[in-house]
């Protein structure tokens, strides 16, 4: 079974991906869209070098639902910073440590702060061990920081094990 | 266009404008907030909520209307993967470039060589 | 209902992408060009999608679609030539 399907995720992945593509659930484009899901990952896994194993499926969909909320947060929070007409930002510049090891779930993190209110991943250290932030408006740096750790970098450390 | 049921009608219409109205406001940063970092903010952030917005309008439109739609998530799905690799690479080049930022910026990087692309 | 709201959203649309072609003549930077791009042709995806539903077809999808990819390709390649000035190391 291991050897058949290597990455079950990423299968299923690709098959709603094509589903969606056509547009259509029918037992022809689903039996295609099985063969395709199947052999895709087994062509393409040698080019995987970065093992990664979802441990918490459950709390990966809430962590989703999570974002999905944020997003519409900060963009009323971008909305309002743009529209006021006089208002001085304080733009920052911030260090974020990181906890995380892993380029997957950096990944993931650093996406996450490009999305959430007022922040932008800019650049990732030489090290490997800290992100560089933009923050568009922000008063006290360490609680944003302390924000991204509580929120979301807990969580992804809990899915994803490391 | 077709005739509609009133509440698909009316709740098509509220997520088009929805959407409309957030792309407008990032388009609307991305015109006057004071530096490059500030602008990479805008349309980053208010674009996937202003597709979002018209691709949730699309896929009701064509679900009422014709059979049963939901390719437009591809779409979202994708602009939601790839606005914050772009916003990054892009955030990375400007770094890179050292453009300057707005005078009031606080720079709170301990080890600024930390972060160059340069090789040393 | 919906004519007004899609009668409205091509209006924003219109002057959002005014406002892009804008701030792309207006630079300063080559990397606010480049976004000033890229936001274009997000907003002009949208726009794709808002004509599919006034004329009530679906053939503008895969063209949405495909404006997507290539601008997303075309956004991190030159962001990658401004980094390196060089696309493929």
């Amino acid at each position: 079974m291991t050897k058949l399907i290597p990455a079950p995720w990423w299968s299923a992945f690709l098959l709603c991906f094509w589903l969606l593509l056509q547009n259509d659930v029918s037992v022809g484009t689903s039996l295609l869209g099985l063969i395709l899901a199947i052999l895709i990952p087994l062509y393409t896994l040698r080019a995987r070098d970065y093992p990664t194993t979802l441990h918490r499926p459950l709390l990966a969909v809430q962590y989703f639902l999570i974002l999905l909320v944020d997003i519409v947060v900060s963009n009323l929070d971008i909305a309002l910073i743009i529209l006021m007409p006089r208002k001085r930002i304080q733009p920052a510049l911030i260090e974020f440590p990181l906890d995380l090891t892993g380029s997957v779930p950096i990944t993931i993190l650093a996406s996450t702060i490009s999305l959430t209110p007022g922040t932008i991943s800019a650049e990732l250290g030489r090290d490997g061990r800290s992100l560089l932030i933009h923050a568009l408006n922000v008063q006290d740096p360490e609680a944003t920081v302390q924000q991204i750790k509580q929120r979301y970098e807990r969580r992804l450390k809990e899915i994803f094990q490391c | 266009m077709t005739d509609l049921p009133q509440w698909a009608d009316l709740l098509i219409s509220f997520f088009i404008v929805l959407g409309a109205s957030f792309a407008f406001i990032g388009s609307l940063g991305l015109l006057r907030l004071p530096d490059f970092m500030a602008r990479l903010h805008a349309p980053t952030k208010n674009t996937t909520l202003g597709v979002g917005g018209v691709v949730m309008g699309s896929m009701l439109y064509f679900s009422v209307t014709d059979a049963f739609s939901l390719h437009e998530l591809l779409i979202a799905i994708f602009l939601f993967l790839t606005a914050p690799i772009s916003a990054h690479l892009l955030a990375k080049a400007g770094l890179h470039l050292e453009l300057e930022l707005n005078e009031n910026t606080k720079d709170l990087r301990k080890k600024p060589e930390q972060y160059t692309d340069k090789d040393s | 209902m919906l004519v007004y709201a899609l009668q409205f959203a091509f209006g924003l649309f219109g002057l959002s992408l005014l406002m892009n072609i804008l701030r792309l003549i207006r630079g300063p930077h080559l990397p606010d060009r480049i976004l000033a791009l890229d936001t274009i042709y997000i907003n002009s995806l949208a726009l794709l999608l808002l004509l599919g539903i006034w004329h009530n077809t679906m053939a503008y999808f895969e063209a949405a679609l495909l404006i997507a990819m290539l601008g997303f390709i075309g956004t991190v390649a030159a962001a990658k030539f401004l980094l390196r000035g060089d696309i493929i190391e």
